[in-house]
C-alpha cells in the first residue's frame, strides 16, 4: 500500500501572529477519550494517574502538564492529550487522535481575542489557569482550556479547522487594530 | 439571560437548547389512560410567573436540566439535573 503523507488539521492555515499574539497549531501524538463507567470514577482516575501521572479531572478542570494533559470534555468524559493510554478496566477508551483541530493562543491580550468569540466569563477569578470548559467559539462547539496567564488551548472538531483559523485571525486583527 | 448549570456554573443562554415545560420529563406509563396521555402530549398551563422548564446544555456539559424561573420578573430561581429529579 502507498505510504501516504499525513496532513495536520491546520496545515497551511496556521501559524498566524500579530504584534502581541501568536496562534499556532498544537500537535498531539495521541488524543484519547476516557469515559469511566458508573461507579468506576475513582478506580479509573487512579489507573490514569499510574499510567500518565495525572488524575481524571473534575468538571471544568485540567490535570497534568503539557503533552500529558487531561482535559474535562463533558459529563463523565475527559480527553488525554499527548500521552498514549493503554486500555483501563472500568472505562470506555476511544482513540480520537485525528478527530480534533488543536490551537494554542498565546500572548498578552489573548483573553481579549477570546472575549470576542466565547460566551464565557474569562476573568482571572472565574476562568483561571487549570480551568477548562465545553463551550462555543463563534458557532462551533469547542473545548477551551487555560494553560498559562496569557495562554489558552482551543479544540474544535477537525472538520471546522478552517473556520476556527478564520475566526481567530479576524478577532486577533480586530484586537491588534485597537492598539 | 444566564442559566446556572449544576455542572458548569453560570452560563450564557446561547449554550442551551430550550425544550419546554418540565412535565415533558414525566412520561405516563404506557398503559395509562387516554386522557392522561392526551394531557401529557397536548395540554400545558403557560403560567405568567414561576415556571419549570427543560433546558439542554447543548454547547456545554450536555446535561438536561430543569430550570425554575419567573417569566414576570425574569428571575432564575433554581436549576437541577433531570436525572436527580424524583
Ligand atoms: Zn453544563
Amino acid at each position: 500500500m502507498a505510504d501516504l503523507i499525513a496532513k495536520t488539521p491546520l496545515t497551511g492555515l496556521l501559524p498566524f501572529a500579530t504584534s502581541d499574539l501568536t496562534c499556532s497549531e498544537l500537535e498531539f501524538a495521541s488524543i484519547t477519550s476516557v469515559a469511566p463507567f458508573r461507579g468506576q470514577e475513582e478506580v479509573v482516575s487512579e489507573a490514569l494517574k499510574a499510567q500518565i501521572g495525572a488524575n481524571f479531572p473534575k468538571p471544568g478542570r485540567t490535570t497534568g502538564r503539557a503533552h500529558a494533559r487531561v482535559v474535562w470534555s463533558g459529563r463523565g468524559q475527559a480527553l488525554v492529550l499527548g500521552a498514549a493510554v493503554e486500555p483501563i478496566k472500568g472505562a470506555a477508551i476511544t482513540d480520537q487522535t485525528d478527530a480534533w483541530a488543536c490551537v494554542a493562543l498565546d500572548g498578552p491580550g489573548a483573553r481579549d481575542v477570546l472575549a470576542r468569540l466565547v460566551p464565557l466569563d474569562l476573568r482571572d477569578g472565574v476562568f483561571a489557569r487549570g480551568h477548562a470548559a465545553r463551550t462555543l467559539i463563534g458557532h462551533m462547539h469547542a473545548v477551551l482550556m487555560r494553560t498559562g496567564p496569557d495562554r489558552y488551548g482551543i479544540m474544535v472538531f477537525r472538520s471546522m479547522a478552517r473556520t476556527l483559523a478564520h475566526e481567530l485571525k479576524s478577532a486577533m486583527e480586530a484586537v491588534a487594530a485597537r492598539g | 439571560m444566564r442559566l446556572p448549570c449544576p455542572i458548569c456554573g453560570e452560563r450564557d443562554r446561547r449554550e442551551f437548547y430550550y425544550k419546554g415545560a418540565a412535565e415533558a420529563a414525566d412520561r405516563p406509563a404506557p398503559e395509562a389512560d387516554e386522557a392522561v396521555w392526551d394531557e401529557f402530549l397536548h395540554l400545558r398551563d403557560n403560567p405568567a410567573g414561576v415556571t419549570r422548564d427543560l433546558w439542554y446544555h447543548e454547547a456545554g456539559c450536555c446535561s438536561w436540566i430543569v430550570v425554575t424561573r419567573n417569566t414576570i420578573t425574569h428571575e432564575v430561581l433554581d436549576a437541577a439535573l433531570v436525572e436527580d429529579q424524583p
